[in-house]
C-alpha cells in the first residue's frame, strides 16, 4: 500500500479551494494506489480551525506543524519542517496544491530529500508499467505523458481546477495531531519586510458585466484603437493577457488572471489570447466566452462558448459594426 | 557584480506544431525557437545590475547546437561570454537533473548573483533555478518582480509576487538566486554593433565530465520523469465555430449572442 501525503495551504486559518483540490488528488491516490487512505499536514502557526477543516474529509491522519516560524511563510522553515518529515516517514507521494508559495519551496524541497519533482499536473492514470501523468506543456497547445522512474519519494503538485474539491470523500474521522517540528538549525533565507498591493488595483473589472479582453496578438499598442472601439459598443471594460501588461500597452489594473484580477462577467471576448492556465483560472467562470484567434489550435477554444478563427485585426471591426447595427 | 543568467532556448509556440515520430517531443525541423519569454527579463536585469556595479553577466544555456542562437542573440545585448552545456547527454532532463548541471557549471566560476526565468514556456517545471540554488546551498526566491541592491551589494530588497495582486517584500543575503518574473523590467534590443561584436565573444561549450558530473547524473538519464508521449488534448465539448468570411462569420456570431446566449 503505498504512503500519500497531502501538503495542504491554508491562510489565516482558511483552505483556499486549491487545498480541497489537492486533498481529492491524494484521495484518488491513494484509492488507486492499494486502497489506503491519505494523511494531511497544515503548516502555520495558530491554525487549529484550519486544522479541523482538513480533518473533515476522509484521511488516515492530519498532521499539524503549529510553529511561529510558520507563522509567515518562507520557505527555509516550510523546507526545514517538511525535509525531517519526508525523511522520517518516507512517504511514496506528496501532493501539493500547484500555488504561488508551494512552486517557492517544493522543487528545492525535492532536491534536499532528494525526491522526484512532478510539478502542475492535471491528472494520472494507472497503465501498465505504473502511473501515467498528464501535464500541460506548451502553454496549454500540448500535454505531456510522463512517468516517474527511480526509487524514493515524489513530489506532486496539481494544477488549479484538475481535481474536484466537491469530489473530497469527508466524513472524517481523525483529530488532528501535532507535528513535531526542529526549526533551531533552520538559517533564515528571507527576512520578510511586508506585503504590498500591486498597482493598488485602481480598476475593478469584477463588477464588469461585459469584457473585452486583449492578448499579445493585437501586436501593438497603437493596435488596440479597434478594440476600444468594440469595448464602447458594447459597454464593455477592456482588459488583457499579463504580455500586454508587461509590454506597456495597457496599466497593470487591466490584468486578468493568477496575478491579476479574477472576473466573470456575462460576456468575455479573448482576442489575441492563447488560453494560457493562468489566463484561464483568472476568467473561465465568465457566463459567455468568445475567442478570436488566427490559431484553430489555441487552447482558448477548448474554454470558449463561441470562436472565430481569423485576424483579429479584420474580424473586430467588422463585429463592432455587427453589434452596432444589431443594437440599432 | 559578477552574475551569471540562465536561458533557455523554446520553440515560438505560435507555430504550427507538429508531434516528432517517437511521440515523445516535436518535429524540430522548420520550428522557430526563441529565448524564453522570463530569461529574457533575467537577461535585462542581469545586464542593468551589471552596469550599476560595474560587473559583467555570463549566461549560460543547456541544449542543442541550435542554443547557439539564443546565446548570440544574448551576448548582443550585452553578456559578456557565454557557456553552452552542449553534450548530447545533457539533454532530455526534468528540473533535478538540468538544475544539477547548470548549478554545476555556475560553481566552475565565482559569481555573486545568479538569475533565471521562472518558469520555461515549453516544459513548464517552475523549479530549475530552485533547485540550481539548492545545489549552491544559496538562498532563492521564484517569481522576482523587484531586486534592489542594498549596502555594499551583501544583500537586496526582492519583490516576490503572490496570487492575485500581492506582492511579498524581503530581504535577501547574497549570493542568492533570484528567478525572475516576465513584465520586472524592459529588455532592450540588439545594435548593429552589439549584433558585430557578439561574433567576437567567447562561447564556451562545456560536457558533464568538464564539470564532474558523471552521464547518468544529468539530463534524460539523471532524471526522475520519463515522457511516455506528448499530444494534443483532446478537446472538451470545444466552441461553437463560425466560419467563412469574416463579415458571415461575425453575423453569425452576432445573431447567437442575442438569441441563444442573449447578452446583447
Ligand atoms: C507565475 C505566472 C503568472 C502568470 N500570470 C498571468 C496572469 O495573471 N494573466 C495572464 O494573462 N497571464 C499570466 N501569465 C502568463 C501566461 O502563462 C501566458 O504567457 C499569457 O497568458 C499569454 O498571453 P497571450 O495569450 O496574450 O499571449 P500568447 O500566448 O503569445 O498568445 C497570443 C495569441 O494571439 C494569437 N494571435 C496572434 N496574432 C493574431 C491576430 N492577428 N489575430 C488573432 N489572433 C492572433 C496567437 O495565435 C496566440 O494564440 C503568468 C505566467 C506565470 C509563469
Ligand atoms: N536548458 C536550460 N538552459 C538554461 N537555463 C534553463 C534551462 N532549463 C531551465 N532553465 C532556467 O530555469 C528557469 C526555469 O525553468 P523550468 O524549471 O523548466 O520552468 C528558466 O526560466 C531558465 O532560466
Amino acid at each position: 500500500m503505498a504512503r500519500i501525503w497531502v501538503v495542504v495551504q491554508q491562510r489565516e486559518g482558511q483552505l483556499p479551494r486549491i487545498s480541497w483540490e489537492a486533498i481529492a488528488a491524494a484521495q484518488k491516490l491513494a484509492a488507486s494506489a492499494g486502497g489506503g487512505k491519505a494523511e494531511a499536514i497544515v503548516l502555520g502557526a495558530g491554525i487549529g480551525l484550519a486544522a479541523a477543516e482538513v480533518a473533515k474529509a476522509d484521511l488516515a491522519a492530519v498532521h499539524v506543524a503549529d510553529h511561529e516560524a510558520l507563522r509567515a511563510y518562507t520557505p527555509g522553515a516550510y523546507i526545514g519542517a517538511l525535509a525531517a518529515a519526508i525523511r522520517d516517514g518516507k512517504p511514496d507521494f506528496v501532493v501539493f496544491p500547484h500555488t504561488y508559495q508551494s512552486v517557492d519551496y517544493v522543487p528545492r524541497l525535492a532536491q534536499e530529500v532528494g525526491a522526484g519533482l512532478l510539478p502542475e499536473v492535471t491528472g494520472f492514470d494507472s497503465g501498465e508499467g505504473g502511473l501515467v501523468w498528464t501535464r500541460p506543456i506548451l502553454g496549454g497547445k500540448l500535454q505531456s505523458k510522463v512517468r516517474v522512474k527511480g526509487e524514493g519519494t515524489v513530489l506532486v503538485s496539481v494544477q488549479s481546477g484538475a481535481f474536484p474539491a466537491d469530489s473530497v470523500a469527508k466524513g472524517g474521522q481523525v483529530d488532528p495531531q501535532p507535528l513535531a517540528v526542529d526549526l533551531a538549525a533552520v538559517k533564515p533565507d528571507r527576512e520578510i519586510l511586508g506585503y504590498e498591493e500591486v498597482a493598488g488595483e485602481k480598476v475593478d473589472l469584477t463588477k464588469a458585466n461585459s469584457i473585452v479582453a486583449v492578448g499579445r496578438g493585437v501586436g501593438g499598442a497603437d493596435k488596440l484603437g479597434p478594440l476600444e472601439e468594440l469595448a464602447k459598443a458594447l459597454g464593455a471594460e477592456i482588459a488583457a493577457s499579463r504580455p500586454v501588461i508587461d509590454n506597456g500597452w495597457l496599466p497593470r489594473d487591466r490584468q486578468i488572471g493568477s496575478s491579476g484580477q479574477t472576473v466573470a462577467p456575462r460576456l468575455y471576448i479573448a482576442a489575441g489570447i492563447s488560453g494560457a492556465i493562468q489566463h484561464l483560472v483568472g476568467m473561465k467562470g465568465s457566463s459567455v466566452i468568445v475567442a478570436i484567434n488566427k490559431d484553430p489550435g489555441a487552447p482558448i477554444f477548448n474554454v470558449a462558448h463561441y470562436g472565430i478563427v481569423g485576424d483579429l485585426h479584420e474580424v473586430v471591426p467588422a463585429l463592432t459594426a455587427a453589434v452596432r447595427a444589431a443594437k440599432g | 557584480m559578477r552574475i551569471a543568467v540562465c536561458i533557455k532556448q523554446v520553440p515560438n509556440t505560435e507555430a504550427r506544431l507538429r508531434v516528432s515520430r517517437d511521440g515523445k517531443w516535436l518535429e524540430e525541423e522548420d520550428l522557430p525557437f526563441v529565448i524564453n519569454e522570463s530569461d529574457s527579463y533575467a537577461l535585462e536585469e542581469g545586464l542593468k545590475l551589471a552596469e550599476k556595479t560595474g560587473g559583467e553577466v555570463v549566461v549560460f544555456s543547456l541544449g542543442p547546437e541550435r542554443v547557439k542562437d539564443a546565446l548570440l542573440k544574448a551576448l548582443a545585448v550585452g553578456a559578456a561570454r557565454a557557456v553552452h552545456l552542449a553534450d548530447p547527454a545533457f539533454l532530455g532532463g526534468d528540473a533535478l537533473a538540468t538544475g544539477r548541471a547548470l548549478a554545476a557549471a555556475v560553481q566552475r566560476e565565482s559569481f555573486d548573483l545568479v538569475l533565471t526565468g521562472s518558469q520555461s514556456d515549453d516544459l513548464r517545471f517552475g523549479g530549475t533555478g530552485s533547485i540550481l540554488a539548492g545545489h549552491l546551498g544559496w538562498p532563492h526566491v521564484w517569481l522576482v518582480m523587484g531586486v534592489e541592491l542594498e549596502e555594499g551589494n551583501r544583500s537586496a530588497k526582492v519583490t516576490r509576487e503572490m496570487e492575485s495582486g500581492v506582492n511579498e517584500l524581503s530581504r535577501v543575503p547574497l549570493p542568492a538566486v533570484l528567478e525572475i518574473q516576465a513584465g520586472i523590467n524592459h529588455p532592450r534590443y540588439a545594435s548593429l554593433k552589439g549584433i558585430m561584436a557578439a561574433k567576437k565573444k567567447e562561447i564556451a561549450r562545456v560536457t558533464p565530465a568538464d564539470l564532474g558530473l558523471d552521464a547518468a547524473q544529468v539530463g534524460a538519464a539523471g532524471s526522475r520523469l520519463e515522457v511516455v508521449s506528448v499530444a494534443f488534448p483532446e478537446s472538451g465539448a470545444g466552441a461553437q465555430m463560425f466560419e467563412g468570411d469574416v463579415k458571415t462569420a461575425v453575423a453569425a456570431l452576432v445573431d447567437k449572442l442575442r438569441r441563444e446566449a442573449r447578452v446583447l
